[in-house]
């Protein structure tokens, strides 16, 4: 069970949140992209091997919506604009 | 005292005799035995049968490594497959052997060693595959298989689930481990420290080994008293079986006390030491499964600590320096020892450890056969030239090196099986910042090199996880054998068809092994798979390297080219009811009952889970009713007369803020700007791919405030997908939204005669039809308790719902109920419900939607905003619908036999044939407004096929059905907004 840290709550056990998936461009963002580029960026996940961008739901603490970065191969976890 | 049992030494209480039986027998053993030393006490080692082919087995190991000597205690509640190297021995303990009839000796289902032919590596692929293997299952299920599971449910109370949290976390009490933590809690971290065995010590228990000076047992006394007195925590007889992720490591603490039988942690710790030890693996050869072999390591153990001759006259066969040690406890005990070493010279630093003893060493020889039946008599002795030689004996010692306890290191991921050609075995290589190998789990076999190892491994771990560790020094200890080795795997057999088994556990032999590679099984996890080998319940702790040696051998590679298989949770048998612990029934999945749940139950409501563990009613039967009979009935009074139902569980969130209503404009598929205070409307969600997710009403409640209506089982979805949008795609918005399904009991009174009903209850609201007009909300008093009113319906029916704070919810319900008596009302459950539903034609998402429909196959495209810029899952729906793809569309369909009922999720199939489906049923109840079975569904283009008869495909019969509109009762919607 990977301890993921909330921005509000520190780090807590995975069994306290709902995983968000992939994190997507900003629905705003992406209205200027047209239709081939928009289901790219908004419909489809790359399912990367290795550091990705995530987003996670605290459903049972806080209720914050937050990205981090997690390599799916090792489960390190980082905040999200690390590299 | 028993003939085996020595008269001195061993950590057995001689003053505390204990009495037990076997196979109803009674034996005596010493308060300090497991049930495996009791036995070998009194002479006893043929235990049980094997797995597959019923050979007799014996005591091999001494340990958890031991997966042969398999029994079954006498109790009820005892598991499968426990080891008579793991049961303490305790007064009145009463075992017997398992897979064998009627007893070990005699087994009748030996017969199966006649057929091994047919028994090879994947027979169940091959043999038993015609005509069809489910015919033979059952006989050789019944035939193989080891122990038998409970008889009866154990007590959820037996087990307990905890938390553990530490800095340094050592796992493994042996030197290493030991030293380990006594480094690690100088520091001041807190440590925990966990062993596997009955008592702390790990091997220092079973080699009498010196320490200072000292008997080991001094120096691991010491230590412990130290350990906690500095208050760190330890942790007997637990295993710790499994390295999760964020160095969350899993652990099972056996008879915990306090009446538990298992106890099971999750424990996060800082800094992890893996000081798990190594396990002494064999050298097969023909005969090596027959009860009288036994690792060199295990033997040393009976004698050095529980003060039990294993025999009286031992072959030792060894590869390697370490048995040497072990020759000589034995010959010090008294039992006659032929050392047979397969190496041409073994070294000096090996034979001097047998100086001044009786002991002779031969050299360049192998044992190539043991013989015997119950018990081996005579060791075969083959040279190098091939001249064999016969040696009497009752008992072989066998050691064909070491393996490094390697599960918690390979769990981690951050540490590979690296061959290291002088110690002939897999040694783990990390470069890992959580965790810390020491000892013989790293390889490092010499007691000298685990303790300064382990102070080493403590100290990094402490000041990885953020404290000071001063040096300290390492005491010294006595000599030993060294470590040289030559691989040696197996053994061939003297002659072609004597097996030579490799796992004991799964009766896996080498010819196995050759006979996948033949077949093409070549990748080392595809010949586990197909042999089985190492998949057996000790899962292949002693033998695993010897499966890889074998098969790099047969495939001429080097062993670190065929590599390792993967270690897999849990490491030891753990019992499913510790890993529940204290959540089982109710507390596995806590219910949600609404404020009025004990009035249903007092008037007889069947209840079940309906949607997010909502306990609801499904029907309230009447004496000598059905469930049939129950839904008719209330259906009936809700479209006749009225009914009351249980509405709380809806979803419901209160949505406030300047910009609320762009939220729902978002959100929602229709338009939200032009509803005024007071109002309703109904509205579709969808996900951002087009499809539906959700659906309810939202009422406007003042200017910036809106109350937001999901489906029940919807609600945590729907929250999480608006906290979503708010907070990580729209931060700038002022809205919140707050959940508060469980602040407000619903009292849902339908029907005609619903106005007459709250009227009678007493109310200050004007229901009248004009002034109280559908899709309005009013707040007002009913009985005298607050409510807020809402005229909605989801059952063709005049329907109002009294939403009232939960706390006023039970009186609520008693009062309408009671005012409602004499026009007849009745309670209405969930399956009245959905006959309503159904005939009114309105979806239920989940029922009505899946993975593809969107809000237009629904027949509600009129309701989707044309002038909108944007809500979510607009483009994609557009996308999706580029081209006019064929759609599947919401019918109504009705059976051609008025009373039959299709099952929901039938397929419809063009003619019915077992093809593709254009179709399926999603609904179908008995109709009580039309007396007939009515159905909703989805079918490809079936809007236009209004009329058309198409097909149910049941498994056993075809329904014709004829297609129609999606609504049977109320199509204009009059009764609804009457």
């Amino acid at each position: 069970m990977m301890l993921i840290a909330c921005p509000w709550c520190g780090p807590r056990d995975e069994s306290e949140f709902v995983c968000g998936g992939e994190k997507l461009m900003p629905r705003g963002e992406a209205a200027g992209l047209d239709d081939a580029a928009w289901l790219e960026r908004m419909m489809i996940r790359a399912n990367r091997r290795g550091p990705h961008v995530e987003t996670w739901w605290h459903a049972k603490g806080c209720l914050a919506w937050f990205a981090i970065t997690r390599d799916t191969l090792t489960h390190e976890i980082a905040p999200e604009g690390a590299p | 005292m028993s003939a085996f049992r020595l008269a001195g030494g061993g950590a057995v209480d001689r003053a505390r005799p204990l009495a037990f039986t076997f196979n109803g027998r009674a034996l005596g053993g010493l308060a300090g035995d497991t049930l495996a030393s009791a036995l070998l006490a009194n002479g006893v080692h043929l235990v049980g049968r094997s797995f597959k082919y019923h050979r007799p087995r014996g005591i091999f190991g001494a340990g958890f490594e031991d997966g042969n000597a398999v029994v079954q205690r006498v109790a009820a509640d005892a598991p499968a497959n426990e080891l008579a190297t793991r049961i303490e021995l305790a007064h009145g303990l009463a075992v017997r052997s398992v897979n064998c009839w009627p007893s070990p000796r005699f087994d009748v289902g030996a017969v199966a060693q006649l057929g091994a032919r047919l028994l090879g590596a994947g027979f169940y692929y091959k043999t038993f595959m015609w005509p069809d293997w489910h015919l033979f299952e059952p006989s050789i299920r019944k035939a193989a298989g080891l122990g038998t599971a409970p008889g009866e449910a154990v007590d959820d109370a037996a087990y307990e689930t905890r938390f553990g949290h530490c800095d340094v976390l050592v796992v493994g009490a042996g030197a290493a481990g030991l030293i380990a933590a006594r480094t690690a809690a100088r520091s001041g971290a807190r440590v925990m420290l966990v062993d596997d065995g009955f008592a702390p010590g790990g091997r220092l228990l079973a080699d009498a080994r010196q320490i200072d000076g000292a008997p080991a047992q001094a120096w691991i006394d010491e230590t412990l008293g130290a350990l906690r007195a500095g208050g760190a925590r330890v942790v007997g007889d637990a295993t710790v079986w499994g390295y999760l992720e964020h160095n969350m490591l899993a652990m099972v603490e056996r008879r915990p006390g306090a009446g538990l039988r298992q106890r099971a942690w999750k424990i996060r710790a800082k800094q992890v030491v893996i000081a798990t030890g190594a396990f002494e693996r064999p050298i097969p050869f023909a005969g090596s499964d027959r009860p009288g072999v036994m690792l060199a390591s295990a033997a040393r153990t009976y004698v050095n600590r529980y003060a039990v001759k294993p025999g009286t006259t031992a072959v030792v066969f060894t590869n390697n320096d370490g048995a040497y040690d072990a020759a000589a406890d034995l010959a010090r005990a008294g039992i006659a020892v032929t050392v047979i070493d397969s190496r041409a010279e073994p070294p000096d630093g090996a034979t001097a450890r047998l100086s001044g003893l009786p002991v002779d060493v031969e050299a360049g020889a192998v044992v190539q056969e043991a013989l015997g039946r119950g018990r081996v008599h005579t060791a075969v002795v083959a040279d190098r030239g091939g001249a064999a030689r016969l040696l009497s004996c009752d008992l072989v010692c066998v050691s064909g090196g070491w393996n490094p306890a390697f599960h918690l290191a390979s769990q981690s991921r951050e540490a590979r099986a690296v061959w290291d050609d002088a110690r002939a075995t897999f040694v783990p290589q990390s470069a890992s910042s959580r965790f810390h190998l020491a000892g013989a789990a790293r390889g490092t076999f010499d007691l000298q090199g685990c303790l300064a190892e382990g102070a080493r491994a403590g100290a990094a771990a402490a000041r990885a996880a953020g404290f000071t560790v001063a040096e300290a020094a390492v005491p010294r200890t006595d000599g030993e054998a060294g470590a040289s080795i030559e691989p040696l795997w197996f053994v061939p057999p003297p002659s072609r068809g004597k097996k030579v088994f490799v796992d004991l556990v799964n009766d896996v032999t080498v010819g196995d092994l050759a006979l996948a590679l033949r077949e093409g099984y070549d990748h080392i996890e595809h010949v586990k798979r197909y042999t089985t080998a190492g998949m057996g319940i000790d899962q292949g702790k002693t033998v695993n390297v010897n499966v890889i040696g074998a098969v790099a051998a047969m495939r001429g590679l080097a062993p670190d080219a065929v590599g390792t298989t993967t270690f897999r949770q849990p490491y030891v048998p753990v019992e499913f009811g510790a890993i529940a612990g204290h959540r089982a029934g109710m507390r596995r999945t806590p219910v949600r009952r609404s404020p009025m749940f004990d009035a249903h139950v007092a008037a007889g409501a069947v209840m079940y889970e309906a949607g997010l563990r909502w306990q609801r009613p499904g029907f309230y039967p009447q004496a000598g009713e059905d469930m049939a009979a129950a839904t008719a009935r209330e259906a009936r009074t809700v479209r006749t007369g009225v009914g009351a139902y249980d509405g709380s569980p809806l979803g419901k969130f209160l949505v406030k803020g300047p910009d609320a209503v762009r939220l729902l404009d978002l959100l929602y598929v229709n338009d939200f700007a032009t509803l005024k205070p007071g109002h309703g409307r109904y509205g579709v969600m969808l996900w951002e791919d087009g499809l539906v997710m959700d659906d309810g009403v939202t009422f406007r409640l003042d200017e910036h405030s809106y109350l937001l209506h999901s489906s029940t089982g919807g609600a945590d979805r729907v929250h999480g997908h608006i906290e979503e949008l708010l907070q990580l795609h729209y931060p700038h918005w002022r809205v919140s939204v707050l959940p508060v399904t469980s602040q407000w009991a619903n009292v849902t009174v339908c029907g005609p005669l619903t106005r007459e009903v709250i009227r009678a209850a007493g109310t200050d609201i004007d229901l009248g039809r004009d002034a109280f007009p559908f899709m309005t909300l009013r707040e007002g008093e009913v009985a005298g308790l607050p409510v807020r009113a809402a005229r909605v319906s989801w059952t063709g029916e005049l329907s109002i719902e009294l939403n009232t704070p939960a706390r006023h919810g039970l009186a609520l319900w008693q009062t309408i109920l009671a005012a409602g008596k004499t026009f007849g009302i009745a309670p209405v459950g969930s399956e009245a419900n959905h006959v309503l539903r159904v005939e009114a034609g309105y979806i239920s998402t989940g029922h009505e939607t899946d993975g593809v429909v969107d809000v237009i196959d629904l027949g509600l495209g009129r309701m989707v905003s044309k002038t909108k810029a944007d809500f979510i899952g607009k483009r994609a729906m557009a996308i999706g619908r580029a081209g006019n793809p064929v759609r599947r569309e919401l019918v109504g369909y009705l059976p051609a036999d008025p009373d039959r009922l299709v099952p929901e999720g039938a397929p419809v199939t063009p003619q019915g044939a077992r093809t593709h489906s254009e179709g399926f049923v999603s609904a179908c109840v008995r109709s009580v407004a039309l007396g007939r079975t009515v159905a909703l569904g989805l079918l490809n283009d079936g809007r236009a096929r209004h009329g058309e008869t198409v097909f149910a495909k049941l498994p056993d019969a075809v329904i014709p059905m004829t297609v129609v509109p999606p609504v049977f009762h109320d199509a204009d919607r009059a009764r609804v907004k009457g």
